[in-house]
């Protein structure tokens, strides 16, 4: 339970940092929060010769409403985010998914950014930008890009991230006018990794179901809205779709089951949100 | 600060419960290892190493951490708190918090009773009137498989009480809050 020995370089500036990445290539990690690397480093799942710290660099600490979106940079821990006096209003299911991000012990040190860098399928901060319709920024020492959240994640833990990127910041589209949000989640105990995370956008029309904890990525697909005679079948055929796999925590049958349910007590959640 | 190398060891300095302390650590050391080994000071226990069990949980910068899930060098510069830091004076007396344990069973090995008394010495500091379910959510970072957690909710709320009519809920004063910007 000890990690393997690595270089440890505490950027000052995103360049500092990127540079090391670039030079270091897939030998190096960024470290910010630390909650999610560290134990794969005890585990040694991970074994980098270099940690790039990036928490004492300044334009990464930085939230951003422009209006249509909260912009969360690399640095921003969770409990800052929850601590946002908005939050709740501007997206009141990132304000819910939060609440069920570990706990309140490695929510203090844990970012935004890093959760969703460490791509685990069952995390909440992944499926709440996955079902929003988020956007990951990605930097290298020469460029920028930005992805749709649904093309970032690649499968169990694996992003389209570059070797020589880094994530510098993620948007999460805020509330918009009357539509509906809920978050919902079921684990073995309050703080343990979802079995199923449920996450709903209703409007008018339809509702946005994501689902974390089943498939290898955060799944979202477009539903009828409760009532509509094809809704129980719809839903049905999406916790078919996630191709449930028995493991230790539950069987296939019970994620179903849990998708079934969860996924409609979360829409309809959303549906009685709807402001 | 420059790079530091992996087969090296390296000069951290942190202030422990107010006083300055320094010592040696590879990149990999982790904060938990460092307090115990380098600096002696044992108050703080390690369990599982990986963040799951919360008997290592101490504040940095007054927020609550994982003392297993910080690097030694991450934390260089850094106000750290620990059990060691509770007593008014210095170990000669226990804290309410640490008398209520005793008063209510709230331990039995002890192995993770400091981690609880670190998160519930930041929760009273930063929420004194917290409910009661506020307090077992925030306890529900931490494993004891001694007391079946009832004597522990029972000394964490009689020691509440006594802080709220000490008036004392609000000190220390002299902790930062973590990340009060954004």
């Amino acid at each position: 339970m000890k990690a393997a020995p690595f270089d440890y370089l505490r950027a000052k500036d995103a360049s500092e940092a990127l540079d090391a990445l670039h030079a270091q290539g897939d030998d190096a990690r960024i470290i910010a929060g630390g909650q999610s690397l560290v134990p794969m480093l005890a585990m040694r799942l991970a074994q980098p010769k270099l940690l790039v710290d990036i928490m004492h660099i300044g334009e990464f600490s930085r939230i951003d409403d422009d209006g249509k979106a909260l912009r969360i940079g690399a640095g921003v821990r969770q409990v800052t985010l929850e601590h946002h006096a908005e939050l709740a209003r501007r997206q009141p299911m990132l304000a819910r998914a939060l609440a069920w991000v570990g706990h309140a012990q490695t929510r203090a040190r844990g970012t935004v950014c890093g959760s969703v860098a460490h791509a685990d399928p069952s995390a909440e901060l992944p499926l709440s930008l996955v079902t929003l319709g988020g956007s990951v920024h990605l930097r290298t020492r020469r460029k920028r890009r930005t992805l749709p959240a649904a093309e970032f994640f690649t499968g169990m833990m694996a992003t389209a991230k570059g070797e020589d990127e880094m994530i510098e910041a993620v948007s999460y589209p805020t509330a918009k006018p009357e539509t509906g949000y809920s978050f919902n989640e079921v684990g073995r105990r309050h703080g343990d990794f979802a079995i199923v995370a449920c996450a709903a956008v209703v409007d008018a029309e339809k509702a946005v179901l994501g689902v974390g904890g089943v498939a290898d990525v955060p799944a979202v697909r477009n539903l009828p809205l409760p009532g509509a005679a094809d809704f129980d079948d719809a839903l049905n055929q999406y916790a078919w779709d996630l191709h449930a796999r028995d493991d230790l925590h539950a069987t296939a049958r019970y994620r179903r089951d849990l998708v079934r349910q969860l996924g409609r007590k979360t829409i309809e959640e959303a549906m009685r949100c709807r402001a | 600060m420059p790079r530091l190398s992996a087969k090296d060891e390296h000069r951290v300095t942190i202030t422990l419960n107010g006083r300055p302390v320094s010592g040696m650590a590879e990149p990999r050391m982790t904060l938990s290892d460092f307090l115990r080994h380098r600096i002696g000071a044992t108050g703080t226990h390690v369990g599982c190493e990986h963040g799951v069990c919360g008997a290592c949980t101490v504040q940095i910068d007054g927020g609550l951490a994982r003392s297993c899930l910080a690097l030694a060098v991450q934390t260089d510069g850094c106000d750290v708190r620990t059990v060691e830091g509770l007593s008014p004076d210095g170990g000669a007396t226990l804290a309410i918090l640490q008398e209520e344990f005793r008063n209510h069973h709230g331990l039995q090995c002890g192995f993770c009773t400091p981690g609880f008394l670190m998160t519930l010495d930041a929760l009273f500091r930063d929420q004194p009137d917290a409910s009661e379910e506020q307090v077992r959510e925030m306890l529900s970072g931490h494993l004891c498989r001694c007391t079946g957690y009832a004597p522990i909710m029972k000394a964490a709320l009689a020691a509440q009480k006594r802080l709220r009519e000490a008036g004392a809920a609000a000190a220390p004063t002299d902790m930062p809050q973590e990340d009060a910007h954004a």
